[in-house]
């Protein structure tokens, strides 16, 4: 079976500079992936690649085994039959909202038009709005529109360019799972940029996170979380503070706590100084805890506090707990950890 | 699935793609260097004159008339500059920053002058006022014909006044902007920090507005510099006049060539002294705008200040208007005929095939800088747009210069195939005056459309590709619907300025094609007043429309601000 699209080993920029280089993805059909990552780190260089706005300088992007893109060649746009969501929308304002979403439809009968127009604004949630223009809905609406008229030409892959930044953040989780389910039941791949990691965590299946226009590691969210396979990608994703460690065996380290051992073997040498992560979720405090330690500071979020801790050593380690579990600045504690994943990397400057 | 499958992908197809790409990457520059040249190309011949000048003439000219020329240029521009900014400053001040009985009408009414050509008021002016006229015959009927005095008309005063009425506007609508942006919290600023109501007009809005004050003045300026029926009707000698004299009285090209050079020098010097003016000051507008608290004037403060407006309104625009009226009925009947029909209908012909010429440039020089980011794009198209600054008359000498070369040229090369080519080719065509057109009002084209087309954002177009649109769909699909308003203002714009454009008009314009303006020059150059008063009425309701929608568009901003400031 071929891939939905190929992106082999591709290189793009601007003036001999590149902004992504080496980079590889491959999508299969009705696949949701996401490329998240800090702000100038080449994500929206790709889509815009895939989309055809931007040229290659190496490589090749293929879609259904075609090549659409190469350093020789780049097929416009409009003969991709891709669809985009931007980042601003990017709705005619010239156009009512069924005509917008009409707009690439109009090589068929106007019949056609009206039907698919009146589905997709069912589908977007915007039934009787066809007649408005784009400054008479709110931010909302104006992002469903954008959906309904990237889909409307029904394309298998659709491309979505920070589609939630601007909105509320409350309108943003709703709106995400919204379009995720919409593109599950119609069985579209997306490849969709964020800097977000919520927003990643809720649409993506498989995450791609970039740094400086590479892919560090692609993986499902669970996993990004719970297995970071690099130190960048267990700063970017989620909470979490590094203790020392020493190696003692192939899944054994030494730490402060004893010794742990995780359900992830590493080959470091015995004898390795590493950096042990743990995440706030890993880390319970209570007064039956194992370990003393004092609570340096505590952040209140409602269902839950985000406490850190000191330890014996001065380290600071965070740990997440219900809010129900109150404990003061400067109120000594007792610590358990309950790790099941150990995620280790060598200590900066060390070599393996 | 409806999806399109790609059909690229075949290596001839490749290849042919990849060079077409190489040159399509350079085809804006095709076409906006080109058009930079147009313009370039008549400057150049001009100053070109002096590299072999004809030296008989030029003493002729040097001993007779440049001093003089010199010194009426120079008293005119000190004489219209201090007077725009006087009247154009001061009443901005009353409008935008006090309160007074009539301030809301005359807020917009002190626009409408800007309707008027200046030749017109000047005939008008000189109608009214003179020996003959109906004022000072009035004054003998009372006094006898020695028991009054009265100021000479035809004088440099009289010049001064006339054009400081038609061009005060400039510096009205440009201050009165400046003053109404720059938000009240600048100025509560200043009068928290202890400053009188005076001393914050002096000490704070004064010198926030100066880059516009300094902007209007120079326009203020340009026109002057540019005028050519004003001068005529008052007979005060500028470069403008001698250019005509030169060429039609002495049919001496050379002469009014260098003529326009040393106009043009003047013209620079207008510019360099903007920038001077204008200094390295680009200040911001007031974060928030909201309208200023208004000085509340009372008393005689309140007269005095709606009696200076509607002094002011009465002499620029409602007097003359009348008075045109009162012309213009006497001899409707007479005047308005099939002729007269002809030479309207003429004059739009021409003014709308120029606006068509000239927003197609506009257009693509628009276009050229949206895809061709580079610096020689951006030269090209501030040279282009140079061609405003250019008086009509310069331009008419430059471009008659050129176009003479070129028949020339092309006479030449076909009497070496052995045809028998006589006769002109390009000179005294209508293509030469189109050219002269599309030179001088390229800019004002130019800023509608640009600034509509800054406001379409790049993933417009980006979504229309996306969504299956050829580049040529996207034109008529996208920018066309999203720019009309802005070639629309840009069309009326240009029509209404070749309908009331003058001197280039007078030169360049093939036999027998007489447009409305060349009509009224003839006529004033008889003293027929009211004869020219019906084709000039015809210009005052050309003029009026592009008004009209400045001050509709001011009127929507400010309540823009005024909203602003609710919220």
């Amino acid at each position: 079976m071929t891939n939905l699209l190929t992106i082999d080993n591709i290189r793009a920029g601007y003036n001999g500079h590149s902004v992504i280089d080496n980079f590889s993805l491959e999508i299969q059909e009705g696949e949701l992936t996401c490329l998240l990552g800090p702000s100038g780190c080449g994500k929206t260089t790709v889509l815009r690649a895939i989309a055809g706005f931007e040229p290659l300088l190496g490589g090749e992007i293929r879609l259904n085994g075609k090549t659409i893109s190469s350093s020789r060649h780049t097929l416009p746009p409009d003969r991709r039959g891709l669809g985009m969501v931007f980042q601003d929308y990017a709705l005619f304002p010239h156009l009512t909202v069924a005509d917008n979403i009409s707009f690439g439809l109009h090589r068929r009968s106007r019949r056609e038009q009206q039907r698919i127009a009146d589905d997709m604004l069912e589908l977007a949630g915007l039934e009787g709005l066809g007649d408005r223009y784009p400054h008479e809905l709110s931010g909302g609406q104006q992002q469903r529109v954008a959906v309904a008229r990237a889909l409307a030409p029904e394309p298998q892959l659709l491309l979505l360019d920070e589609p939630f930044s601007n909105l509320d953040v409350e309108l943003r989780e709703r709106l995400a799972l919204d379009v995720r389910d919409i593109l599950k039941e119609r069985g579209i791949a997306a490849v969709f940029v964020t800097h977000d990691q919520h927003e990643a965590f809720v649409m993506g299946e498989r995450v791609a996170v970039m740094q400086q226009g590479n892919v560090q590691q692609i993986d499902s969210p669970f996993n990004l979380y719970h297995e970071p396979t690099s130190r960048f990608v267990a700063d970017f994703i989620g909470q979490g503070r590094f203790i020392d460690g020493t190696m003692v065996g192939a899944g054994t380290v030494d730490t402060v706590f004893g010794e742990l051992t995780g359900n992830l073997t590493y080959n470091y040498p015995v004898g390795c100084e590493v950096d042990v992560l743990l995440r706030p979720d890993d880390v319970m405090i209570s007064d039956g805890g194992e370990y003393n330690v004092v609570v340096s500071d505590r952040a209140f979020k409602g269902a839950e506090t985000m406490y850190t801790v000191r330890l014996a050593t001065g380290e600071e380690i965070l740990s997440l707990m219900p809010s129900h579990i109150d404990l003061q600045v400067g109120e000594e504690t007792g610590l358990t950890l309950s790790a099941d994943h150990l995620i280790l990397f060598p200590k900066e400057g060390t070599r393996t | 699935m409806a999806a399109a499958q790609p059909s690229g992908g075949a290596g001839a197809a490749q290849a042919s793609a990849s060079s077409a790409r190489n040159f399509l990457a350079y085809r804006w520059q095709l076409i906006s260097l080109p058009i930079a040249g147009l313009v370039l190309v008549p400057l150049l011949v001009i100053f070109s004159g002096w590299l072999n000048p004809e030296t008989e003439t030029w003493r002729h000219l040097a001993e007779t008339v440049l001093g003089e020329l010199i010194v009426n240029t120079l008293v005119l521009l000190l004489g219209v500059g201090a007077g725009v900014l006087m009247l154009g400053v001061g009443l901005a001040w009353l409008t935008s920053m006090c309160r007074f009985p009539g301030r809301r009408f005359f807020d917009w009414a002190l626009m409408l002058p800007l309707a008027l050509p200046a030749y017109v008021l000047a005939f008008v002016f000189i109608g009214l006022f003179d020996f003959s006229g109906p004022v000072q015959g009035t004054l003998r009927e009372w006094f006898g014909p020695r028991g009054y005095w009265f100021p000479e008309v035809r004088s440099t005063g009289g010049v001064i006044l006339v054009m400081v009425l038609v061009l005060y506007p400039y510096v009205y609508m440009l201050a009165r902007t400046a003053f109404l942006t720059q938000g009240r919290g600048t100025l509560d600023a200043a009068r928290m920090l202890g400053l009188g109501p005076w001393g914050a007009f002096f000490r704070v809005a004064l010198p926030m507005a100066r880059p516009a004050i300094a902007a209007g003045t120079a326009l203020a300026l340009m026109e002057t510099l540019a005028d050519f029926g004003t001068v005529a009707v008052f007979n005060y000698d500028t470069f403008t006049t001698a250019i005509y004299k030169a060429w039609f009285g002495l049919f001496n090209l050379q002469a009014a060539a260098q003529l326009a050079s040393l106009l043009l020098l003047f013209v620079a010097m207008t510019l360099l002294l903007e920038r001077r003016a204008r200094g390295r000051s680009r200040y911001a507008e007031g974060s928030r705008g909201g309208q200023p608290h208004r000085i509340h004037l009372t008393g005689w403060h309140a007269g005095l200040a709606t009696g200076a407006a509607t002094l002011v309104f009465s002499a620029a625009f409602l007097l003359p208007m009348l008075q045109l009226l009162a012309w213009a009925w006497d001899i409707v009947r007479a005047e308005l005929d099939a002729r007269y029909l002809d030479l309207l209908l003429n004059t739009l012909m021409l003014g709308i095939s120029a606006a068509f010429v000239t927003v197609t440039g506009a257009l693509l020089l628009a276009f050229a800088r949206r895809y061709q980011r580079d610096a020689l794009t951006g030269a090209a198209v501030n040279i282009a747009t140079l061609g405003y600054a250019l008086p009509g008359s310069v331009l008419a000498v430059g471009i008659m210069l050129t176009l003479t070369g070129v028949d020339n040229f092309l006479q030449s090369v076909a009497r070496g195939f052995g045809f028998d080519a006589s006769g002109p080719v390009l000179t005294g065509t209508i293509a030469a005056l189109l050219l002269a057109y599309l030179v001088r009002f390229l800019a004002v084209a130019f800023g509608p459309i640009d600034s509509t087309l800054g406001r379409i954002r790049d993933s417009l177009p980006e979504a229309a590709r996306i969504l299956g649109a050829t580049p040529r769909e996207v034109l008529t699909r996208v920018f066309l619907p999203l720019l009309s308003p802005g070639i629309l203002t840009a069309i009326l714009l240009v029509t209404v300025d070749v309908m009331k454009e003058m001197p280039a008009t007078l030169l360049l314009r093939p036999f027998g094609w007489d447009t409305l303006a060349v009509r009224i020059y003839e006529l004033t150059s008889e003293g027929e007043w009211e004869r020219a008063a019906l084709p000039a009425i015809t210009l005052v309701m050309a003029g009026l429309l592009p008004v009209l929608l400045l001050v509709i568009r001011s009127a929507r901003s400010a309540n823009v601000a005024g909203r602003a400031e609710r919220t």
